[in-house]
């Protein structure tokens, strides 16, 4: 089978005369050779801001910039004009609550989230509860971590719901949500729907013309591609709606002394330099990932969660949070008397690289009745012989750490 | 870092002065949010001496170690002193080097009882 750990110099670090063992891809994940090349390839050979200027440079850096959209674009089947990129998937969820939320909600108008969500997609919400008085509501999760119907039916019930803003994949149970029915619903009742897609990206297919969200976001840093570039989708007619956020160069079509005119859709919401060396690197991840192809990636990482699933077995002290089915390769434990923090700490002396702690989901750890996990977050790339090594490390420290 | 370290390991599995101080003058408790670590610190002063500490709450092998030593190194301390001491300080009393990011573990027992302190004020 192709070692795609070549793929990333990270991989081929030692850490104490350990090989690398990177469980931290939730977290960030390691970056493309072909990622790094292409940074570099555009800092010695084209450096020039985008569409300023009729110089050769521009031109060719404004060419790589615009093709990185198409492919991106392509990437999750929307259209060109769809795609905004920004700095990260919590900059895209900032946006949409500042442009739209602002622009939309009023007093006791309910935004609807999931237990499951990342503090991402919870603060920018608890800004605006403190800013205009919305109200904000959680859909339950059944004990196997998928998302009550129940719950969904009758908060969505309610009148006063505006919006639903939903994980694809929870950071924490690793579980990806079949999203299609509830946007469905939601839709067809009026109310807005987004998608963060930070988690699913690296893992999961993504057609937004099937999923029917009016807006999805995601970052580049969790799919190879460098940190500091994120990518907003919002449908069309949406994007044309909602005001302008940032303001400055770019995002306008003419400027007076007393007013302005706003750019078409991208580039209304793109103000200011991009970070235009991470936007091509992340058009070169997708392309990565489309030539891999997904029948590849579902095929490794489904090997990798059915042989972690079973070796878990074995380790009772290890509560998986989270159930079986519907997951991805993303594994988060409740470790009981050991300290996720000292695990993770003397794990990492090995080489093996995972995470401690509430993982920006403070108040799902809280509805889960769990302190702080520790999380094995794996890609394609990662290997059966590894998760071995995690497991057998765990046991050592195991014993020496038992009271 | 060395959290293998005898004198750690040992205060961690066999802690000491763990439990509720009964007659405790002041207490107080810290908690490491990112990390969901608590411990609560009680205290019996001497004038201007700490007699006796007691700590209970949960959190790592650096923490809980750290509160252990803390209980016995500190007895006898002068309170002023105490007030005044920070991670160089705990790190001298466990006897391994911290990195800063297990630094909020270890300063997490010494927090509760400077606060303890404090609330005599």
């Amino acid at each position: 089978m192709k070692d795609y750990r070549l793929d990333f110099p990270l991989l081929s670090r030692k850490y104490r005369n350990n090989n690398l063992i990177y469980f931290d891809n939730a977290a960030t994940s390691p970056k493309l050779q072909l990622v790094i090349d292409s940074v570099t390839d555009f800092y010695k050979q084209h450096n020039a801001n985008i569409h300023r200027g009729p110089n050769f440079l521009t031109q060719e850096a404004t060419d790589l910039y615009e093709e990185a959209r198409k492919i991106v674009a392509n990437f999750i089947n929307a259209n060109t004009e769809e795609i905004i990129f920004t700095s990260s998937a919590t900059a895209s969820l900032n946006l949409i609550s500042r442009s739209w939320g602002e622009s939309n909600l009023k007093m006791g108008d309910i935004v609807v989230l999931s237990r499951a969500e990342h503090h991402a997609n919870i603060v920018p919400w608890l800004l605006l509860k403190d800013k205009i008085g919305i109200e904000i509501q959680y859909i339950d999760l059944n004990d196997d971590g998928s998302l009550s119907r129940d719950s969904m039916y009758t908060i969505l019930a309610q009148p006063r719901v505006k919006l639903l803003s939903l994980t694809q994949t929870s950071n924490v149970l690793g579980i990806y949500y079949d999203l299609k029915e509830v946007i469905k619903m939601a839709n067809d009742k009026g109310v807005v729907t987004i998608v963060d897609a930070a988690q699913s990206i690296a893992h999961h297919e993504l057609n937004v013309k099937e999923l029917g969200a009016d807006f999805l976001v995601f970052s580049g840093h969790k799919l190879f591609a460098p940190s500091g570039v994120g990518v907003l989708y919002g449908r069309q007619k949406m994007l044309g709606q909602i005001p302008a956020f940032f303001g400055g160069g770019s995002m306008i079509s003419s400027v007076s002394e007393q007013s302005y005119q706003v750019a078409e859709i991208p580039y209304k919401f793109e103000a200011g330099t991009p970070n235009i060396e991470g936007v091509i690197a992340l058009g070169v991840a997708c392309r990565y990932l489309q030539q891999l192809g997904w029948e590849t990636i579902n095929k490794r990482e489904k090997g990798l969660v059915d042989y972690f699933l079973k070796k878990i077995i074995d380790y009772p002290e290890l509560q998986l949070l989270g159930a079986n089915s519907n997951r991805a390769p993303l594994f988060s434990f409740n470790t009981f008397k050991l300290h996720p923090h000292d695990l993770a700490d003397l794990l990492g002396e090995e080489g093996i690289i995972v995470r401690a702690g509430h993982h920006c989901a403070e108040p799902l750890h809280r509805y889960l009745k769990v302190k702080a996990s520790l999380r094995l977050s794996l890609a394609f790339y990662n290997t059966n012989e590894e998760i071995d090594k995690f497991f057998d490390k765990f046991r050592q420290l195991e014993e020496k750490l038992s009271c | 870092m060395d959290i293998y370290a005898q004198n750690i390991l040992d205060h961690y599995k066999n802690p000491r002065n763990r439990g509720v101080l009964k007659n405790a003058e002041t207490c107080f408790k810290s908690t490491n949010a990112s990390c969901g670590d608590e411990i609560t610190v009680y205290l019996k002063l001497d004038d201007d001496r700490i007699e006796k500490i007691s700590f209970d709450g949960h959190g790592c092998v650096i923490a809980l170690a750290a509160a252990s030593i803390l209980s016995e190194t500190l007895i006898d301390k002068e309170i002023t002193d105490i007030l005044k001491m920070d991670l160089s300080d705990v790190q001298a009393q466990l006897g391994i080097e911290i990195s800063n990011r297990r630094s909020k573990c270890a300063l997490i027992a010494l927090r509760s009882i400077q606060g303890a302190l404090k609330e005599l004020d």
